[in-house]
């Protein structure tokens, strides 16, 4: 295994998929799951969890929304520039099921990507719903009606498709179709409400926290009794979410301090 | 049959592997893990009087032969911590809990509130290389320390033990000044100062650019000041710094340490290193012959 430590890579592409939210791709060789993660390192600003976004053999990319220093600095950076990549880290997305409902909140879409272009290479029967704010925040729409999936939008506002929440939408669905498996990521809430409408259906969620190691030692992202979200998910399923009393009601800073949502 | 239980001054532990400072220690959760992965007692991360969030990432890197961090003290601050060790008043195993300040009446402070929130022993961390006015500053000052140790000692009732730093170049000086001052016992080793650099950007990955290096690699400087301390003081010494088997464990307790403290291992070897390595000192010792740890502890200091 190669040491922990950060390879500095180059940017290939940049784009700008919606009002705040950036793509960029990087060579890294190799290959990872849907649903693992990289620690990006922007020299001398931060390192930061990022999901990835689009897997290729020798290319990999992040796609982020710019909240803080270190996805301002990384929103930045032009193809040629430099940063530093460790990982793959984490679990992964398991694809089971032939009829798959995948539920998408904000920058949650981005890492969801992937994992829908894994089932539908399967040829499996996919909808996703892709939540958001607004429409001027959206993304990923068009790469993911490509695919072949069904693909629904909601907005908070109502200013394109449901208004409402994705995971009000989800429960409408949830009464009408019959899924063997529900995928989501986004906003901690969202995915509480959305495992509570998911009943039994075989449901996996894609848990945030901050981070430092990314190796399981510091502690800095347990939930619940020691389960390390960088080691032992960030994929948790359902019977695991049950158990982790964390899960949609707080969260903890760099300090350790809990915030709750 | 091999027993392995051991005792540092009046505290009980059914095994020699306690969980080290710092790791996986920041929440009661974590805690119980390790408890569950069979740690012999644990060491709390250490706890300031307010928050602190700690050095901006990389806070870790890893190196060829162990790790080398500077997280910057995060905590959630003592009161906020309390919330913590509530959840493990009913711990089958001692916890200990870890301090840092400046000075003697912040260090009384936080030893007082730590005793009321349970706590079975203190460990002052006067060691860690990577944090300015705490830590090694502290620890590196004889005269300091004696008063801080003094002034615990005299108003709250719980063994105090003092983890020491390999960075000092009077470190015989430092323990016998602690045992002096009527510590309960010494923990040696801290991480050694230490920096990695990246060639592409040439720049310190730490964002703190210098840190603490653990692991395998300090083993042997970690052997060395445990053995030094054994033959200079009386007091019970636990050993920590690069151990990831029961025999790296054994050659400390040969060194002269009645226990010893598990880091880096748990990225090494998973969470349940403590339980591994448990069973290779049993194993180990069947072996040669040994049937109580007190026959294996100070063997080598002859």
């Amino acid at each position: 295994m190669p040491l922990n430590q950060p390879i500095i890579t180059t940017i290939r592409t940049r784009r700008q998929e919606a009002a705040d939210v950036t793509t960029i791709s990087f060579r890294y060789p190799g290959e990872m799951k849907p649903g693992q993660f990289f620690m990006v390192w922007i020299p001398g600003v931060d390192e930061i969890p990022m999901s990835v976004s689009a897997i290729a053999p020798t290319i990999k990319a992040i796609t982020f929304r710019t909240i803080g220093d270190a996805t301002q600095a990384l929103s930045e950076l032009q193809p040629g520039d430099q940063l530093g990549i460790r990982g793959p880290y984490g679990n992964g997305f398991t694809i089971t099921g032939k009829r798959l409902l995948f539920v998408g909140g904000g920058t949650g879409i981005a890492m969801l990507a992937p994992a829908v272009e894994q089932a539908r290479k399967k040829n499996r029967k996919v909808t996703v719903l892709l939540g958001v704010t607004t429409k001027n925040q959206l993304f990923f729409e068009k790469r993911l009606q490509r695919t072949g999936a069904t693909v629904l939008v909601s907005t908070d506002d109502g200013s394109y498709g449901f208004k409402g929440f994705a995971s009000d939408l989800a429960k409408e669905l949830l009464k009408k179709e019959t899924f063997d498996a529900v995928y989501t990521c986004g906003p901690e809430p969202m995915m509480h409400a959305l495992l509570k409408f998911s009943y039994n259906i075989p449901f996996q969620a894609s848990l945030e926290r901050y981070m430092k190691c990314a190796i399981g030692i510091c502690g800095q992202c347990c939930v619940g009794k020691g389960v390390r979200v960088c080691v032992d998910g960030p994929i948790f399923d359902g019977k695991a979410l049950k158990k982790i009393q964390d899960f949609g009601v707080y969260r903890r800073d760099a300090a350790g301090r809990k915030t709750f949502f | 049959m091999v027993q392995i239980n051991t005792t540092i001054g009046t505290l009980r532990l059914k095994n020699p592997t306690m969980l080290a400072s710092g790791v996986m220690d920041e929440d009661a959760g974590s805690m119980q893990r390790m408890i569950h992965s069979g740690a012999g007692a644990i060491v709390t991360k250490s706890i300031g009087l307010s928050p602190r969030d700690g050095y901006a990432n990389p806070t870790i890197v890893e190196l060829e032969h162990g790790l080398l961090n500077a997280m910057g003290l995060p905590n959630p601050g003592i009161d906020l911590y309390g919330e913590e060790l509530h959840h493990l008043r009913a711990s089958t195993v001692p916890i200990i809990g870890s301090i840092y300040a400046a000075d003697a009446a912040e260090f009384v402070t936080l030893a007082q509130k730590m005793h009321q929130f349970g706590v079975h022993a203190l460990e002052l961390n006067v060691s860690c290389p990577h944090a300015k006015h705490y830590g090694l500053e502290v620890g590196c000052d004889a005269a300091l320390l004696s008063e801080i140790i003094q002034s615990i000692k005299q108003q709250v009732p719980l063994p105090v033990f003092v983890k020491v730093s390999p960075n000092l170049m009077n470190l015989i000086e430092i323990v016998q000044a602690v045992q002096t001052a009527h510590a309960d016992a010494i923990v040696a080793i801290n991480t050694v100062k230490a920096m990695k650099i990246n060639l592409e950007t040439a720049t310190p990955v730490l964002a703190n650019k210098t840190g603490g290096y653990s692991g395998k690699a300090i083993k042997p400087i970690g052997v060395r000041c445990v053995y030094d301390i054994a033959t200079h003081t009386h007091l019970p010494i636990i050993g920590v710094g690069g151990i990831t088997t029961g025999e790296d464990a054994i050659e400390y307790l040969m060194a002269g340490a009645s226990a010893v403290q598990i880091g880096s291992a748990v990225y090494y070897r998973g969470p349940e290193v403590f339980r591994f390595i448990c069973d290779e000192i049993k194993h180990w010792m069947h072996h040669h012959g040994y049937t109580k740890l007190s026959e294996v502890i100070r063997a080598a200091c002859r």
